[in-house]
């Protein structure tokens, strides 16, 4: 028998809630099978979810690392293994393995500084996990804020917890925005970047951005017209990826690994990166 | 250094086998090397080398990495890994044993991968020295000596007689159960025939290709290089190249279904297949282009940049032997590195 550590073998992990976001995302909590958290993580570190037999997939872990109960995932259906997740009941075991990844120097770089995070669609499922933390240690941060949009109102993840608890948080301004009008919307509407050029957001913060590709390239572009530098410029990328440490081969750009060099990489960085991700 | 007589070298795999298990290059039906498990009767190759590398003994082409037994909603765990059993490879040329070096850094990096950890601690390297490289040869580019010196022992193989040297306490403690089928000698003999051997390889078609222009830091250099275009042209994306490699080490994770339980592989992969990077959102390599530039960049530039500048390709030749539309590496590194009238 073979005594060693493996990290390609996962644990068990059991769905023990599912909450429907949206239409197409749900947020999945879960635990081992005795009730605990499978790992601690920091803030944007991810883990590798499975169903055997279908497939294995990398996930941001959504939750933050203070709770210390359980972990959640938002996930978007859009493949194999998440059209199966999407159609998984409580009590579904599946596995976990993690936690993956470097997170956002929540405590080193960020600590004192005044945040703004910038997210679109699914993308703010990695920033929960940071935003949260950030108002669990409130006064480590100076001024939250928090610019969120998404193609419709019902396309909003998180939106309860939204409204109910990082709206009436002191000192964190949230803005919200969908892409499009529809009747029982009073908010902004527009696209993430240009919202982000409309409330010009002075340059004394350290911005966190995550979203589809697009929306980074041009929310990076918006920052850097507001007169940010890339280096007080964080985001998280994803690319395909199978083993999580940087041996498999997938995720590899340039001479980083996705997997564990990032997911977190500050915007300077990527520039020197080949633009392949 | 001790020698034997060629012709007692069947004793002398006998003895090998009867405590571990034997693997050496034999010819097949087909007049092609390939690593064979010894029994009475097996003849050692005289090729240059195998058709594929020796990286199948510690990272096999497939290999089951856990079972999983499924009921209703539960998933029961099943670890498969067995410790790995004593193995000797014997009749590893230098590159392929600078492959292992290369494998190493990967796979025994934190975290390390306990499959191919296991295999590695319990195999013995015996290389054998190069008599005659061929015009595919590219070793001394990358620094390596094939003349003998490499792995657990190093052995050189002259008309009639081979002569053995142990290099690491695993080779020694082999060389100790060949003690009374060899006897101590001086090393004129293997002097002489480096000598010779060092002599060929001035001469031969890749002796002056060199990788001064590749290495790490040079990715913006050459990443928008325009010749990409024109190398990758005819690139059918056979991944044959990733295959018959020693140093690629691209895997794939996939679960097969047994009717009774799931069993979770892992298998080879290639980063030149279309799908290799293709997820639910999205491919970030969409052309042949973009995913042949991914091979070669990485053994280049970007495997060094990440080790000491150790590249990831060590001049066997046989991506040039084999692949079907005749592009490799050499060519690649001749058309970039601007060392050539091609």
């Amino acid at each position: 028998m073979n005594n060693r550590e493996e990290t390609l073998i996962p644990k068990v992990g059991v769905i023990t809630d599912v909450r429907i976001d949206t239409p197409d995302i749900k947020t999945f909590r879960v635990v081992t099978p005795d009730g605990k958290k499978a790992f601690d993580h920091r803030p944007g570190q991810c883990a590798m979810l499975s169903i055997p037999g279908v497939g294995e997939a990398m996930f941001s872990i959504t939750s933050s690392p203070t709770n210390t109960e359980y972990m959640e995932f938002s996930i978007k259906k859009c493949g194999c293994v998440t059209e199966w997740l999407h159609q998984a009941e409580v009590g579904q075991q599946i596995t976990i393995r993690g936690p993956y990844g470097n997170p956002f120097p929540v405590d080193d770089v960020f600590a004192g500084k005044n945040l703004l995070f910038i997210a679109g669609g699914v993308g703010l499922a990695p920033l929960r996990s940071v935003i949260n933390y950030c108002r669990h240690y409130r006064d480590r941060y100076g001024k939250i804020d928090i610019v969120y949009g998404s193609r419709s109102k019902e396309d909003l993840l998180d939106y309860k917890e939204i409204i109910d608890e990082w709206a009436n948080d002191s000192g964190v301004n949230v803005h919200l925005t969908i892409d499009r009008e529809q009747p029982d919307w009073d908010g902004h509407v527009g696209f993430v970047p240009n919202y982000v050029k409309e409330l010009g957001f002075d340059t004394d913060k350290t911005a966190v951005l995550c979203g589809p590709p697009i929306m980074i390239k041009f929310t990076l572009e918006g920052l850097i017209a507001l007169g940010f530098d890339k280096t007080q410029v964080y985001t998280t990328l994803e690319l395909r990826m199978k083993c999580g440490v940087g041996k498999c081969g997938r995720c590899n750009v340039g001479s980083k690994y996705v997997c564990k060099d990032g997911p977190v990489f500050r915007c300077d960085e990527l520039e020197e990166l080949p633009n392949e991700y | 250094m001790r020698k034997c007589s060629l012709s007692a070298m069947n004793s002398v795999f006998a003895e090998i086998a009867k405590e571990a298990a034997l693997y050496l290059p034999v010819d097949g039906k087909d007049g092609r090397a390939a690593y064979t498990k010894w029994e009475e009767g097996k003849e050692w190759s005289s090729a240059l080398n195998t058709v594929k590398s020796p990286k199948d003994f510690f990272f096999p082409q497939t290999e089951d990495l856990m079972e999983f037994k499924t009921s209703g909603k539960n998933i029961e765990i099943v670890d498969v890994r067995g410790e790995s059993e004593d193995f000797v490879v014997f009749g590893v040329r230098a590159c392929d044993v600078k492959a292992f070096e290369v494998l190493d850094r990967v796979f025994l990096s934190a975290p390390v991968d306990s499959y191919y950890a296991s295999r590695r601690e319990h195999g013995v390297i015996v290389s054998v020295a190069c008599t005659r490289p061929s015009e595919t040869c590219f070793c001394q580019t990358f620094g390596i000596d094939p003349t003998g010196g490499a792995g657990d022992i190093s052995v050189w193989k002259t008309e009639n007689e081979v002569f053995w040297q142990s290099n690491t306490e695993k080779g020694e403690a082999l060389m100790q159960k060949l003690a009374s089928l060899t006897e101590e000698c001086g090393a004129e003999a293997v002097e002489e025939q480096k000598a010779q051997i060092s002599a060929i390889m001035k001469k031969l078609p890749l002796a002056s290709l060199k990788a001064d222009a590749f290495g790490g830091g040079k990715t913006a250099e050459l990443f928008n290089a325009p010749e990409w275009d024109e190398l990758s042209a005819t690139c059918l994306g056979c991944g044959t190249c990733t295959f018959v490699c020693p140093t690629c080490q691209c895997y794939d994770i996939k679960d097969f279904d047994t009717g009774n339980g799931v069993i979770r592989y892992r298998c080879w992969d290639s980063c030149m297949y279309s799908e290799f990077t293709k997820m639910a959102h999205g491919n970030n390599r969409l052309t042949q282009k973009e995913r042949f530039r991914q091979r070669f960049m990485h053994k280049l530039v970007y495997y060094p940049e990440n080790n000491e500048g150790l590249f990831s390709c060590v001049g066997c030749g046989r991506c040039i032997s084999r692949c079907p539309i005749s592009m490799n590496i050499v060519k690649v590194m001749k058309k970039l590195g601007g060392n050539t009238n091609e």
